[in-house]
């Protein structure tokens, strides 16, 4: 048993030193002959609906839209997408994203929802050499201390949501702050961002209190709310998925919009509005990182994603298919797959896609900078098509929508 | 102090939904043996069928509050001809299993249907406003919640203590043998009764649904919490089920809001199991559980 053990072991460090070089194809610039994307994410849980498996359609839609741009002049048109269901779990992710690098053959990782989850990635990434563009998770630690030169992240982390929420409600009116988090590593993490925001606008958390997670019930809280002195203008809830269900049904139920509480919340999708009407989160703010229906240019997308899908998309599911087209342009320009050569033609890089306004690939630490959006639920009666739930009241620029380099990031991996 | 009777109260209605679901559980354990893991996808299912009869055919939420139980006890009664009788005769352990496997299955259904994302229902609109109990208003669904739930775990316990029916199961609860020594048939009794059980987590499920967010894994998290009650209380024990409910409702709430600031989470969440621990260490059959005599 014990020799068969050091057998595996032998023939596994083999494969992950004959990984790093060209597997076929010799006279390709490409390993393999081909490009591989592997879309890794959450396909069967909380997060499935956000991302999922339309995630990988939309990267899909970006294949076909690079092989429709190119045709003859495209590197190559054996292009592929492989994906797999990483349940949320680290330990999962980490031998996923392995196998994928290793067997599959992919070149760039795209998504990796839940930010345990994407750091185990992110070392992986490091480990083996191979690009990986951070779509779903909001840890700002992709970008500080576990940066590293493989690694992006794309659309959006915790200071931007943070940034964008806290500091523009307090600046409009909602001084006093009663914030709510759910009891784990995004909930402790979004509740510093949201309070460092709301301090340094001038306003002032006059209570905040750490959930259960998961919970079903958040009438504690809001009873309390109202209690509070001097009174909060508005709860901060920093739940996400069922729990964001929950706490809104409550906030509801207890009627605390007409008792003069208001209601911010820190993360939002657009599938958790249709799944909660608008009528239940009418006049709602949160920061968004795009919105399908802010133009035309995003419409004539969101229309083509409906057509293959059924639904509207998120952010996230815009911010897949853009990570898959700069890494294609990427290939593109350099003529090869070649990871350093990729990750020096995406560092500094000035972009605007319809994902990407006013965007950059920030060389510092990796950080995708882009505008963001301050975003209003609609009132019921304003709501004239489905799955168009909000209104953006405000563009923040790119240039402060996310954080300065962090000196926290020392670009590894070099 | 208006706050504290607020929160008390508030802790009430969720201890409603731990009350009802453990009463089912323990009208099962007492008469089948059965440790019915089932019971929270049940729950759920329950607020599946209010939602599905809203958006399908348009039917309010009282009509949900009558044929979602009654449909759900029916669904109970095959699952028990089906499965569950064939294993009483072995180790309750085969049940638990089968029962486990029941809830994934039942979950994962649900899920290849309706999506993880939860799944809208509305508040009644008859109840959608405030009621003022004297010291301070309250949400007209919640009270709604709290006497309902209180009025059929007072039904049951009337039905259990005063009825012949009552008294059959209470006896074959107890001394399974001696009752049928008596000429009492009491395999008759076992499918009707699993039903009844299962109907009463479905109709917290119903109530559950304008408050809660409806989705395949609701009752996941909160059958784990039952559990600890019907344990606590004492397997079996209908008293003790519905008492314990309600004291651990209430219990995480004030462990919510006055426990010390950094550890409240934490205390709310490990309260029922703490608890758990320490009366079994105590009582091992739990605070109103009898003894088994061999």
């Amino acid at each position: 048993m014990k020799r068969f053990a050091t057998a595996l072991g032998a023939v596994a460090l083999l494969v992950t030193a004959c990984s790093g070089g060209p597997q076929s194809g010799g006279d390709s610039k490409l390993t393999g002959g081909k490009i591989v994307l592997g879309v890794l994410n959450d396909q069967s849980a909380g997060y499935s609906a956000l991302s999922g498996k339309n995630s990988v359609e939309a990267v899909k839609m970006a294949i076909e839209d690079f092989k429709a741009k190119y045709g003859d002049k495209a590197v190559t048109k054996d292009i592929e997408v492989v994906d797999a269901d990483h349940q949320n779990k680290p330990d999962v992710a980490n031998t996923k994203a392995a196998e994928f690098y290793d067997r599959d053959g992919v070149d760039v990782i795209l998504d990796v929802p839940t930010s345990s989850a994407a750091l185990k990635v992110a070392d992986v990434a490091k480990a083996k050499k191979k690009l990986y563009f951070n779509i779903g998770a909001a840890t700002t630690d992709l970008t500080g201390k576990s940066c590293n030169k493989y690694t992006f992240h794309y659309a959006y982390d915790t200071y931007m949501l943070a940034n964008g929420t806290g500091k523009n409600a307090t600046e409009n009116g909602a001084k006093n702050w009663y914030i709510v988090y759910p009891n784990y590593a995004f909930g402790q993490d979004m509740e510093r961002s949201f309070k460092a925001a709301v301090e340094k606008a001038g306003g002032h958390v006059v209570g905040e209190d750490a959930a259960p997670f998961p919970s079903d019930n958040f009438s504690t809280y809001l009873l309390k709310a109202p209690t509070l002195n001097p009174k909060p203008d508005v709860i901060g809830t920093m739940q996400a998925g069922a729990d964001l269900v929950n706490l809104v049904k409550q906030y509801n139920e207890f009627k605390l919009r007409d008792k003069g509480v208001g209601l911010s919340v820190g993360l939002m999708f657009l599938t958790d509005i249709h799944s909660l009407t608008p009528a239940a989160l009418a006049g709602t703010t949160y920061t968004d990182a795009w919105y399908w229906n802010f133009d035309a240019k995003n419409r004539e997308w969101a229309d083509k994603f409906k057509a293959r899908t059924g639904s509207r998309p998120t952010f996230a599911h815009a911010a897949n298919y853009s990570a898959a087209t700069q890494y294609l342009e990427a290939v593109q320009a350099a003529g090869t797959d070649e990871a350093d050569t990729i990750v020096a033609q995406l560092e500094g890089k000035k972009v605007d896609d319809f994902f990407l306004r006013n965007g950059e690939i920030r060389k510092a630490d990796h950080r995708v900078l882009h505008d963001a959006y301050l975003a209003q639920v609609k009132q019921p009666e304003e709501v004239k098509e489905d799955w168009d739930y909000v209104k953006i009241l405000k563009t923040i620029p790119a240039a402060e929508a996310f954080r300065a380099p962090s000196p926290d990031c020392q670009m590894s991996g070099a | 102090m208006t706050n504290f009777l607020e929160q008390t109260f508030n802790g009430l209605v969720s201890g409603s939904f731990l009350a009802l679901l453990a009463l089912g559980l323990a009208v099962i354990f007492g008469l089948l043996r059965v440790v019915n893991f089932a019971h929270g996808a049940i729950y759920m299912l329950g607020a599946f069928g209010a939602y599905v009869l809203a958006d399908e055919l348009g039917l309010p939420f009282w009509a949900a509050l009558l044929a979602v139980p009654v449909g759900l006890a029916a669904l109970g009664m095959v699952l028990e001809r089906a499965f569950i009788h064939r294993l009483t005769k072995l180790d309750p352990l085969y049940n638990f299993l089968l029962t486990f496997g029941l809830t994934l299955i039942l979950q994962d259904l649900v899920k290849a249907r309706y999506g993880v994302q939860s799944s809208p229902y509305a508040m009644p609109s008859a109840l959608s406003g405030s009621v003022d109990l004297g010291l301070f208003e309250f949400p007209a669904y919640r009270v709604f919640v709290l006497g309902t739930s209180i009025a059929i775990c007072v039904g049951v316990w009337a039905l259990l203590t005063r009825t012949r029916v009552g008294m059959v199961v209470r006896a074959a609860t107890e001394r399974p043998e001696l009752t049928r020594a008596f000429g009492i048939n009491v395999g008759r009794w076992i499918t009707p009764v699993f039903g009844f059980g299962v109907a009463l987590a479905g109709l917290a499920g119903v109530l559950a649904a304008p408050m809660r967010a409806v989705n395949p894994l609701m009752g996941a998290d909160l059958i784990i919490v039952v559990f600890a009650v019907v344990v606590i209380g004492g397997l079996g024990s209908i008293f003790g089920s519905v008492a314990v409910g309600f004291v651990i409702g209430v219990a995480q709430v004030w462990a919510e809001a006055y426990a010390p600031e950094s550890w409240r989470a934490l205390i709310a969440q490990t309260l029922p199991f703490v608890l758990m621990a320490v009366v079994l260490l105590w009582r091992p059959a739990g605070l109103f559980g009898r003894e088994e005599i061999a």
